[in-house]
């Protein structure tokens, strides 16, 4: 009932997994699709059974892409408010992995089922942890406040997250992102440390939002 | 050298613990579960301090170039304070993660009727879950608390080799390695164990079914006593061979029964990116 798409195609996922391990995906699709609730007991363990590590020729994790599909198979039999409490039971109680998941299943959302997981968003921002602070910044991001957004950035810069993984930059970038990040920048140099390269991606993506109104 | 310490409490070390650590040769550990000093009050205190075993701290370790696995489990000390006993419903959540090799630490502190009832149930956790199981032995009247150990272990119908029994030492170690149990060793700097007399243990009793851990924590301890044991073994006259299968396959041996070790990314084994016949090697799959 609610639309979430996968992060990989299914047939060219299972393309790349082992006989055992498509057969295994396939059945636990089975089994979500019939009852979505069967979901929090294939999460944690999913890919021990389909296998783990970086799809060739994709910029994903086949675990990632797993998750994401039984993801997918539980939306489809679920309106919004449950969909909603069955992510945030999963995140909950998810390790990093399957957090990480959760946050990469909230970007392939349909923007149309106005499912909104910002307090997972939060969470994940609140961490130091690399791989959910950049799958916070996905699509999903859009329902973040702007101020909590602009410090989803900021976060970016600092921990090295790549500002290439922050969906809608160049849309969404302000002149209070950029004041932010040139503080940021200002302290790096006070401190004779090196600034990193995007910082002035992050300007340079307020000052291309601006153009037209310079114009 | 490599190593895998296969029982260290890292939430308590500093960053420059896993840098002495990652050039000592350690790539791999297991963390168990266990109290933290301060005794808990709650159960969600558990479930916080679970959450981090399989979040937080394994991130940590993994930009040391370590590959972090821990044990879950509710401890025997805080088995008695029946605040936290119920925190056992909940394991079941925590048993199922993909970076969790074993039950553990369970066992005894002061042989109480909360702690056996804890053990035994945890025991069956570990059948069930198919895990192996790490077993704390108490400090205070060790032998009698082993020989108990041994009976709930053989009680539980879970294989012995499924099972380590921890801080051992001369007076403990025969009726463990009679059960066919494997023999945990913790080397600490002034109680427990010492390098040389686990030498001498080795020497007396040979590798087989022997882990060696450094069982440092927020006490005085020393997370560089694997790599110090090796040391001592190479000085006493054992091959390099001899200390690898005790400080890295042996440990591989008993977590690699979970079948959720994932070491390819630190031991040098396998190049990640690497394919096969157009397919990704993607690891595990095997159950």
């Amino acid at each position: 009932m609610t639309t979430l798409l996968p992060l990989v195609d299914p047939a060219e996922l299972r393309r790349h997994l082992s006989a055992e391990g498509a057969a295994a995906l396939d059945s636990m699709v089975a089994e979500v699709t019939a009852e979505p609730a069967r979901i929090g007991r294939l999460f944690a363990g999913a890919a021990r059974r389909t296998g783990r590590g970086p799809l060739a020729g994709h910029d994903v994790l086949a675990q990632d892409a797993v998750r994401v599909e039984l993801l997918a198979a539980a939306a489809a039999a679920l309106d919004g408010d449950r969909l909603r409490a069955e992510l945030v039971e999963l995140y909950r109680f998810g390790d990093s992995d399957e957090k990480r998941a959760v946050l990469l299943g909230l970007n392939r959302l349909d923007p149309s089922a106005g499912l909104d997981g910002s307090d997972l968003l939060l969470d994940a921002l609140r961490t130091n942890d690399t791989r959910l602070v950049a799958a916070a910044m996905g699509d999903h991001a859009r329902h973040l406040p702007d101020d909590a957004w602009r410090h989803g950035v900021l976060k970016c810069l600092f921990t090295g997250v790549p500002v290439a993984e922050v969906a809608g930059l160049e849309e969404r970038a302000d002149a209070e992102l950029a004041a932010m990040a040139e503080r940021f920048a200002t302290e790096r140099r006070a401190a004779g440390r090196e600034v990193p390269a995007d910082v002035a991606t992050v300007v340079a993506a307020h000052d291309r939002t601006t153009e037209p109104r310079k114009a | 050298m490599r190593i895998f310490d296969p029982h260290i409490h890292m939430s308590s070390r500093t960053t420059d613990d896993y840098e002495a650590m990652h050039a000592a040769g350690v790539r791999a550990l297991v963390e168990p579960a266990f109290w933290l000093g301060q005794p808990r009050t709650n159960v969600g205190s558990f479930l916080d301090y679970f959450d981090s075993l399989v979040g937080w701290e394994r991130f940590r370790a993994a930009q040391f170039g370590i590959a972090h696995h821990c044990t879950i489990a509710l401890n025997p000390k805080e088995a008695n304070d029946p605040r936290c006993a119920e925190v056992i419903d909940l394991l079941p959540r925590y048993l199922d993660k993909d970076g969790v090799v074993a039950v553990g630490e369970v066992g005894f502190d002061s042989m109480t009727e909360a702690e056996e009832k804890a053990f035994a149930r945890q025991l069956e956790l570990a059948v069930e879950f198919a895990l192996p199981a790490m077993v704390h032995t108490p400090h205070r009247d060790k032998e009698a608390g082993t020989r108990r150990t041994l009976e709930l272990v053989e009680a539980s119908g879970l294989a012995p080799g499924m099972v380590v029994v921890d801080h051992l030492n001369e007076v403990t170690v025969g009726q463990v390695d009679d059960a066919g149990c494997w023999m945990g060793f913790s080397i600490y700097p002034d109680t427990k164990m010492d390098e040389h007399r686990m030498v001498r243990i080795l020497q007396e009793r040979g590798l087989d079914r022997v882990l060696v851990n450094s069982a440092a924590d927020w006490g005085r301890s020393d997370p560089l006593k694997t790599a110090k044991t090796g040391q001592a073994m190479l000085e006493a006259g054992f091959s390099d061979d001899d200390v690898d299968r005790v400080l890295w396959r042996n440990p591989v041996e008993f977590f690699g029964q979970s079948g959720r070790l994932v070491l390819e990314d630190v031991a040098g084994s396998a190049d990640p990116g690497a394919t096969f016949e157009g397919n990704s090697i993607l690891r595990g799959g095997r159950d």
